[in-house]
């Protein structure tokens, strides 16, 4: 047996001595964690298993360590007209309180990041980006905000806690503050002596919630959840969590060539204010031209795992028409899938294509997103 | 983490294991070691020879998919597919929790048992197998 192929968008490179270990690394090191580098990080893997740590999210509730994933802060009273400036979705409208989604574009209207935005009181504004673009990133928010923007990356821990019974664990652990919080809340809590800020958010299609804490109290904070009954989840997991609801991947799915349209992210991006932000005059022209290509959902209809790379093709001509920008094999629905650009005549439900899968041609199906909801009475 | 390696097996240094059937001398039962498993993770796939292939001794014979990654298997001797797992189809996950056993993958008629004589005994695959 030998190894072929590593996870889609994780480097292989193992043993990397330049990595930055996690706060917590010797507690997932406790509990049997498999680490792999990502985006410069030594994040874990995987502890008992993927498809385990999948279920408990779906199921039950998982606590990742998502520390990877940068935080900076934009504060004072130009900190909404500096964001504007620089995000598509219009901050200005974000009220106290409240977390969105936006993005950082380039001049040409590509995505350059996909972000998180909190507005905590006191014209407090915080920013989470993706580990692979942290640096790129800080730099635009200090272009703009100059001191008034500073990053907290190292000296905090950020803790995702999802799955159905996440919300009950976080009330439980961190209080009434907690129940009080409805979707894209965020507030800061005490806990333990210390602040914790929380927001109702998440990647894996599941409700729960996140939290960033001082390093010094992660470790407690790691305890309460794990002792409440949530199972460690690494990285592994939560690239098929996401992935099942559909949520695209900054550098897979989305990059700097492609517009926020076209991935089905119009809804981040915010034109009718008129604000100059990086990228509006494409972005505006962009929403006005006909798609040429649209970020579609494939569903494998026969045995067989999807992976990024991928080349998808027209069943009678044969004809390449894109390739899998993410794939896997989805443990919730037991069948492969993945996501593509394809010419718009192609990205609707029903259409039947076929994936290369090393030779091997395997029938998938467009279908509608997300490719896992969570039932209605979770 | 210490990994089952048992005695009466055949081993290949890319940890395939294969068992002598006692009944039918020349043919042999294949799967993939304790280590193995643990290594690529949850398998949820399987690409296998089918019956009648003819397989190769050292050339890739099938395709194990885990949520992580995907491994080629490779044949340990020459010679004829018999039969493969159909349980594997729907369980692939056997392949983890029973690799010795349940998980077992292809059964072969082998075309030259000489080749036997290039296998690992129980103790000389451990010393390969490595450590963490």
């Amino acid at each position: 047996m030998g190894y072929s192929r590593s996870m889609a968008g994780h480097d292989d490179s193992g043993g990397n001595p330049t990595l930055t270990r996690l706060t917590l690394h010797e507690r997932h090191e406790a509990l049997g964690a498999r680490f792999a580098p990502f985006a410069g990080w030594e994040m874990p893997l995987q502890y008992e298993g993927i498809v385990g740590e999948h279920q408990a999210v779906r199921e039950g509730v998982g606590v990742f360590d998502v520390s990877h994933l940068a935080r900076a802060w934009v504060e004072g009273p130009q900190a909404v007209e500096q964001l504007r400036s620089v995000t598509t979705f219009d901050v200005t409208t974000l009220p106290v309180g409240k977390a969105h989604y936006s993005l950082y574009c380039n001049e040409a209207g590509g995505i350059d990041d996909d972000i998180f935005i909190y507005h905590l009181p006191g014209e407090r504004w915080l920013v989470i980006h993706n580990a692979a673009n942290a640096d790129e990133d800080f730099e635009r928010l200090r272009a703009v905000a100059g001191d008034a923007a500073s990053e907290v990356t190292p000296e905090t821990v950020m803790l995702a806690v999802q799955g159905p019974e996440a919300v009950a664990l976080l009330g439980r652990v961190l209080g009434e503050g907690f129940m009080a919080l409805e979707q894209r809340d965020c507030a800061e809590l005490q806990w333990n002596g210390a602040s914790v800020l929380v927001a109702r958010t998440g990647y894996t299609g599941e409700d729960g919630g996140e939290c960033i804490v001082g390093a010094e109290q992660a470790a407690a904070l790691w305890d309460a959840f794990i002792e409440g009954g949530a199972a460690p989840a690494g990285l592994g997991a939560r690239d098929t969590l996401r992935l099942e609801a559909a949520l695209p991947l900054h550098g897979n799915d989305i990059d700097a060539d492609t517009h926020p349209y076209e991935a089905g992210l119009g809804f981040a991006v915010t034109l009718d204010d008129g604000a100059p932000f990086t990228g509006r005059a494409a972005l505006a022209a962009a929403k006005e031209q006909p798609r040429t290509r649209r970020l579609a959902h494939l569903a494998a209809r026969d045995r067989g795992v999807l992976r990024a790379g991928f080349a998808v093709r027209e069943p009678e001509s044969g004809e390449e028409v894109g390739h899998l920008t993410s794939g896997a094999f989805s443990p919730s629905l037991r069948l492969g899938i993945g996501m593509a650009y394809l010419p718009v005549r192609l990205a609707k439900p029903g259409v039947m294509l076929e994936v290369d899968v090393r030779g091997r041609a395997l029938p998938v199906e467009v279908v509608r997103r997300p490719f896992y909801r969570k039932p209605k009475d979770s | 983490m210490d990994h089952e390696t048992p005695e009466n097996l055949l081993y290949t240094p890319n940890h395939e294991w294969l068992r002598r059937d006692d009944e039918r001398p020349d043919e042999v039962t294949v799967g993939i070691t304790d280590y193995a498993q643990d290594q690529v993770g949850d398998v949820v796939y399987l690409d296998l020879p089918g019956e009648g292939d003819a397989v190769t001794a050292g050339e890739r014979c099938g395709e194990i998919e885990s949520a992580k990654t995907v491994s080629d298997l490779y044949a340990p001797v020459s010679g004829e597919v018999v039969a493969a797992n159909a349980a594997l189809e729907d369980q692939p996950e056997l392949v983890n929790a029973s690799p010795f056993d349940e998980g077992w993958m292809v059964r072969l008629r082998m075309s030259d048992e000489a080749e036997l004589e290039g296998l690992l005994d129980a103790g000389a695959y451990r010393a390969q197998i490595p450590e963490h």
